[in-house]
C-alpha cells in the first residue's frame, strides 16, 4: 500500500512538472496571461518564506525577540545590496547563530 | 556563442550556494523518514520518485500518522502543484524540444533551479540551447538530493538540530527574490503572497502553498488591469 502511494504520488507530482511544458501549447497562453507570469516567483517564494519566519515549529505567530526575525532583516538588508545569493543565506545564518549562540546563552 | 557545455556548467554554478539548504534538508529528510519506522527502500523511493522536499516529509508523517493513502497522495499533489506554475513559465525556453525532451526535462524542474534558470534566462533571451541552463540546475540538485538523503537514510540525522538549519529554507528562497525588492509592482505581489500564506496556513492538505500564488496572481492580474 505504501508503494502504492509513493507511485502515485510520483505520477501526480511529475504531472505537474510536465504538464505546462509537454502538454501545453504556449500559443494557448494569451498575453495576459504571459504578463502575469512574471510574477511566479514574487507569488510563489514569498508563501515559503513567510510561514518559515513568522511562525514556530507549531504554527503560531513567534515573538518579536525571534532570532528569526533578525536573520531574515540581515539577508534581506545584505541581498537588497550585495545581490549575491550566498551573501544573503550566509549572513542570515550567521546572524541567527549568533543570537542564539551568543546574544541568548 | 555559449557551447552546451558552458550553458550545462553555469546551471551547475548557479544553484551551487542553494546546497547550504537542500543538503541539510535532505539529510533531514532521510533521517525523519527512518525515524518514523519505514524502510530504509522505500524512504529512498520517495526521493527518486516523487522527488519533491517538503512533499515527502509530508507524505511519511501523514502515512506513519494512520492518514489513508489517498489522504497522503492528495496532499503530496496539492504541495507540488506549484510546479504547475513553473512549467509555464520555462515552457518558454523549452518550446523548440521533441515531445521527448521535454518529458526527460520536466522531471528535473525544481523550486531552485527554476529560479536561477527564470532569473538567468530572463536576462540572455537569444541564447541558443536555453534547456542546457536549466539540466544544469535541475540535475545537480537533483544528485545532491539523491545523496544528502541516502546519507540522512544511513546515518540518521547527524546535523545538531541546535543549529536550525530548517532556517536555511526561508533563507534560501528570500535570496531567490531579494533583488525583484527593487521593483514595487513586484513587492505588492510578493506582500499578498505572504500574507495570504500567513492567513491560510491552515487550510487543508497545506494547500497554502498554492493558494496564496493563486491569490496573488489574482492580485498581479487585477494590478495590471488597473495600470492600463
Amino acid at each position: 500500500m505504501t508503494w502504492f502511494s509513493i507511485i502515485v504520488s510520483g505520477i501526480v507530482t511529475y504531472f505537474s512538472r510536465m504538464a505546462m511544458v509537454a502538454l501545453i501549447d504556449r500559443e494557448m497562453l494569451g498575453t495576459k496571461v504571459k504578463e502575469v507570469l512574471n510574477y511566479v516567483p514574487a507569488a510563489v517564494f514569498p508563501a515559503i518564506i513567510f510561514p518559515g519566519v513568522f511562525f514556530n515549529d507549531f504554527g503560531s505567530l513567534v515573538e518579536i525577540t525571534d532570532p528569526k526575525l533578525y536573520g531574515a532583516i540581515v539577508a534581506l538588508v545584505v541581498g537588497f545590496y550585495s545581490r549575491n545569493v550566498i551573501a544573503t543565506i550566509i549572513s542570515g545564518l550567521l546572524s541567527y547563530w549568533f543570537i542564539i549562540f551568543f546574544l541568548l546563552k | 556563442m555559449l557551447s552546451k557545455s558552458k550553458i550545462f556548467f553555469k546551471g551547475i554554478v548557479a544553484v551551487l550556494p542553494h546546497m547550504l539548504s537542500v543538503i541539510p534538508f535532505g539529510i533531514i529528510t532521510g533521517a525523519i523518514g527512518i525515524e518514523l519506522g519505514f524502510d530504509p527502500i522505500l524512504v529512498y523511493a520517495t526521493s527518486l520518485i516523487i522527488f519533491g522536499g517538503a512533499s515527502q516529509i509530508i507524505f511519511m508523517q501523514l502515512l506513519s500518522g494512520g492518514a489513508s493513502s489517498l489522504v497522503a497522495i492528495t496532499s503530496v499533489g496539492v504541495i507540488n502543484s506549484r510546479h504547475l506554475l513553473y512549467g509555464a513559465v520555462l515552457s518558454e525556453y523549452l518550446e523548440k524540444l521533441s515531445f521527448l525532451k521535454k518529458l526527460f526535462i520536466s522531471y528535473f524542474i525544481v523550486d531552485q533551479g527554476f529560479a536561477e534558470s527564470n532569473k538567468y534566462l530572463k536576462q540572455n533571451k537569444n541564447l541558443s540551447n536555453p534547456h542546457y541552463y536549466i539540466l544544469g540546475t535541475g540535475v545537480t540538485l537533483w544528485f545532491c538530493w539523491q545523496l544528502s538523503t541516502i546519507s540522512g537514510i544511513i546515518l540518521g540525522s547527524f546535523i545538531p538540530e541546535e543549529l536550525g538549519l530548517k532556517f536555511a529554507i526561508p533563507l534560501t528562497f528570500l535570496a531567490i527574490i531579494v533583488n525583484d525588492l527593487r521593483k514595487l509592482d513586484h513587492v505588492f505581489v510578493m506582500l499578498v503572497s505572504g500574507f495570504a500564506s500567513l492567513i491560510l496556513f491552515n487550510a487543508p492538505f497545506k494547500s497554502y502553498i498554492i493558494l496564496s500564488p493563486i491569490v496573488a496572481l489574482i492580485a498581479a492580474f487585477i494590478m495590471l488591469r488597473l495600470r492600463k
